[in-house]
């Protein structure tokens, strides 16, 4: 089940990547402030095209030095043929200091050494990248999600009842079935998974805007709910 | 009335409501009766769901001509060739088995004294809630020279089955470098960007099939739905194949002559090869003769989807005049879900628990070029008002289009296993 699996795999690159990775993902908002100081090089979004360094639009999961029409130093190619993958980890590493990853790349940027910041700018590019939460072969783009959350609204006992009814909704796109076909399936989640992947939406940590939407309208118990009653779905 | 789990669990204003109002069924039987006429997105699924969460509680009865359901929704993915006919048929075998009772009949009266739904086969259905769930009809004289007579030469296309199979054999048939014509409804209607979805997919067949051939789209609105995101994609797909006359160059002044093949939009005459007319819309026709409807389309209740003429009749979906959703399949499903508890409660006792409505709509404008739009909404006194909502972004990648595209299908595959189970 690839919701799981993410959650999984994300929380457990939190915890072999080391202390720069419990940041977990940081605040895009902050981060587009803090991209200011790569806008001279390099552009993101909408209509973002190559300037002295390469667009950064679907940056998570794609090889170093892939971007066709853009021409990267030798080092960066050798980098890209040596099966360099711009991932969290690769590309958190390559903003600390760029050249502890890619030596004589051409980019002349001293890197950010606060790893808040690196976390910021990370979940800024996120936003033009696949979501890994909704496309199960990309890349993870987030480390160790949030793990921020309130203990008290991880411990509310969802209504099941209540979840059932609310669960209809959610079932007009995923499968009561558990099939995950275009859209991930959301049944048999752990409790505390569900509730920290709805949150996460609901705070627009995770991008995908239905569900962003679809969270955003659930209160706290409402989201347990929902929780209680995928849990046994079977 | 049993007494169930439900009743005993419920808690809060509704609850106590129906606790103390039971229902009392006038002749005395034993089980309350939901009758449903329509087994579309909304009315199968209302059906469905009443019989699932009673648990034999209910009878439930849908009431539909047709044995073999074919989805209005994705049929124009059908046309540009993505998607087979047999993708979008389903059968309502699996509702039977599952405690509702499915009749095969038109049903052509609905007595509200008696409280009966007569058919065409001669037979009458009573029922304690009545649900309609009837779709779209067309409005007689919409378009100048067309009317339902003229629908093999000129079709619709906009209910699902035999009129998409004809449209899209009239299409097979254009000679090369011939004029697909399209004359696009006005507000409000079924699907608010299916017409134009409907563009790009017969674009995107005669790309690869007859790529000199021209479509010319006459509309009587100054901007339709998704409007910047189809612009874009016809640009980028399909230069200079589309011409689109909106209101301002006189797309609203339209003629047909289904027999000699011509179009008429601000006088100018053209000679077309196939011509699709999708005129204004209405309620399904069950709806007026119900006698709830006002105007073109019935009024509701945003709470539970009750009409304004009768409180034990509720209208879903295209045929309801609710507020502030489209018309769409994702939306009378999120009615259904609404009625359906709203009814179960009033039958019952179950709890009741409030409204809460949404939306998605997946275009398709090129093969894996997917771009939607949605909202949530919720009930007012006046009205189903939106929330919130989204859309797509002009130039987005073609990995995020490749997605929505993908996610579209997952929610064809996830609504249709919700309405028929």
């Amino acid at each position: 089940m690839f919701g799981r699996l993410c959650i999984s795999l994300t929380l457990a690159a939190g915890v072999v990547a080391g202390p720069n990775f419990a940041q977990g993902v940081g605040d895009a908002d902050k981060g587009a402030e803090i991209f200011k100081k790569c806008s001279g090089c390099h552009q993101v979004g909408v209509g973002a095209s190559d300037k002295v360094g390469p667009h950064l639009n679907g940056i998570f999961g794609s090889p170093a030095a892939a971007h066709e029409g853009y021409r990267y130093s030798k080092s960066m190619t050798r980098a890209g043929d040596d099966g360099l993958i711009w991932t969290a980890e690769t590309l958190d590493a390559y903003l600390e200091n760029p050249r502890a990853l890619v030596s004589k790349t051409r980019m002349s940027f001293r890197g950010l050494k606060d790893p808040a910041d690196r976390a910021d700018v990370l979940a800024y590019l996120r936003r033009f990248s696949d979501d890994p939460a909704n496309i199960p072969e990309a890349e993870p783009t987030a480390i160790g999600t949030d793990h921020d959350l309130d203990p008290e609204i991880l411990a509310l006992v969802g209504d099941a009842e209540y979840g059932e009814y609310l669960a209809s909704e959610c079932l007009t796109c995923h499968r009561a079935d558990g099939a995950a076909e275009g859209i991930p399936s959301i049944t048999l989640w752990e409790t505390e998974d569900f509730v920290i992947a709805m949150h996460a939406y609901k705070r627009k940590l995770r991008p995908h805007p239905v569900m962003q939407m679809m969270a955003g309208r659930l209160n706290d118990e409402e989201i347990a709910a929902l929780a209680a009653y995928f849990k046994d779905l079977d | 009335m049993n007494i169930n789990r439900r009743l005993f669990i419920g808690s809060g204003a509704a609850a106590a409501t129906t606790l103390a109002a039971p229902t009392v069924f006038a002749d005395g039987h034993a089980k309350p009766r939901v009758v449903v006429v329509g087994g579309g997105a909304g009315g199968a699924t209302a059906a469905r769901y009443i019989a699932k969460d009673s648990k034999g509680e209910i009878d439930v009865t849908l009431i539909e001509p047709t044995r073999m359901y074919y989805t209005c929704f994705f049929s124009n993915l059908y046309l540009g060739g993505v998607k087979g006919i047999d993708d979008l048929g389903h059968s309502y075998g699996t509702l039977a088995a599952n405690g509702v009772n499915v009749v095969h009949d038109w049903a052509v009266g609905v007595d509200r004294d008696a409280k009966t739904v007569s058919l065409a086969g001669g037979g009458q259905v009573p029922y304690d809630k009545l649900i309609l769930s009837p779709g779209i009809d067309f409005v007689d004289g919409a378009v100048e020279g067309w009317d339902l007579s003229a629908q093999n030469a000129m079709p619709h296309a906009y209910k699902g089955g035999s009129q998409t199979e004809l449209l899209k054999a009239q299409m097979a048939a254009m000679p090369q470098g011939g004029t697909f014509a399209m004359v696009a409804p006005p507000n409000p209607y079924r699907c608010p960007p299916g017409p134009y979805e409907r563009v790009s997919m017969v674009a995107h067949y005669l790309k690869a099939n007859n790529p000199t051939a021209k479509i010319i789209v006459a509309d009587p609105k100054p901007k339709f739905s998704k409007m910047a995101l189809f612009q874009e994609g016809w640009a980028e797909h399909y230069e200079g194949m589309i011409d689109w006359i909106g209101e301002d160059f006189g797309g609203g002044e339209v003629s047909v002559d289904p027999a000699a093949m011509t179009v008429t939009i601000d006088g100018e005459v053209t000679n077309v090869d196939v011509c699709n007319i999708i005129p204004a819309m209405k309620a399904g026709r069950i709806a007026e003769i119900a006698g709830v409807t006002d105007g073109n389309w019935a009024p509701v209740n945003a709470a539970d989807m009750s009409t304004k003429a009768d409180a034990d009749i509720y209208v879903l979906g295209d045929a309801s005049q609710q507020g502030d959703m489209p018309k769409s399949g994702y939306a009378a499903n999120s009615q259904a879900k609404v009625c359906a508890n709203a009814v179960r409660g009033a039958l019952t006792g179950a709890k009741v628990f409030p409204a809460k409505f949404s939306n998605t709509c997946w275009s398709l404008i090129d093969a894996n070029d997917g771009v939607k739009v949605g909202a949530t909404y919720e009930a007012t006194d006046e009205k189903i008002a939106k929330v919130d909502g989204f859309i797509s972004a002009t130039g987005e990648s073609a990995e995020l289009r490749k997605a929505t595209y993908e996610e579209s299908e997952g929610w064809y595959a996830g609504i249709t296993a919700d309405m028929f189970g």
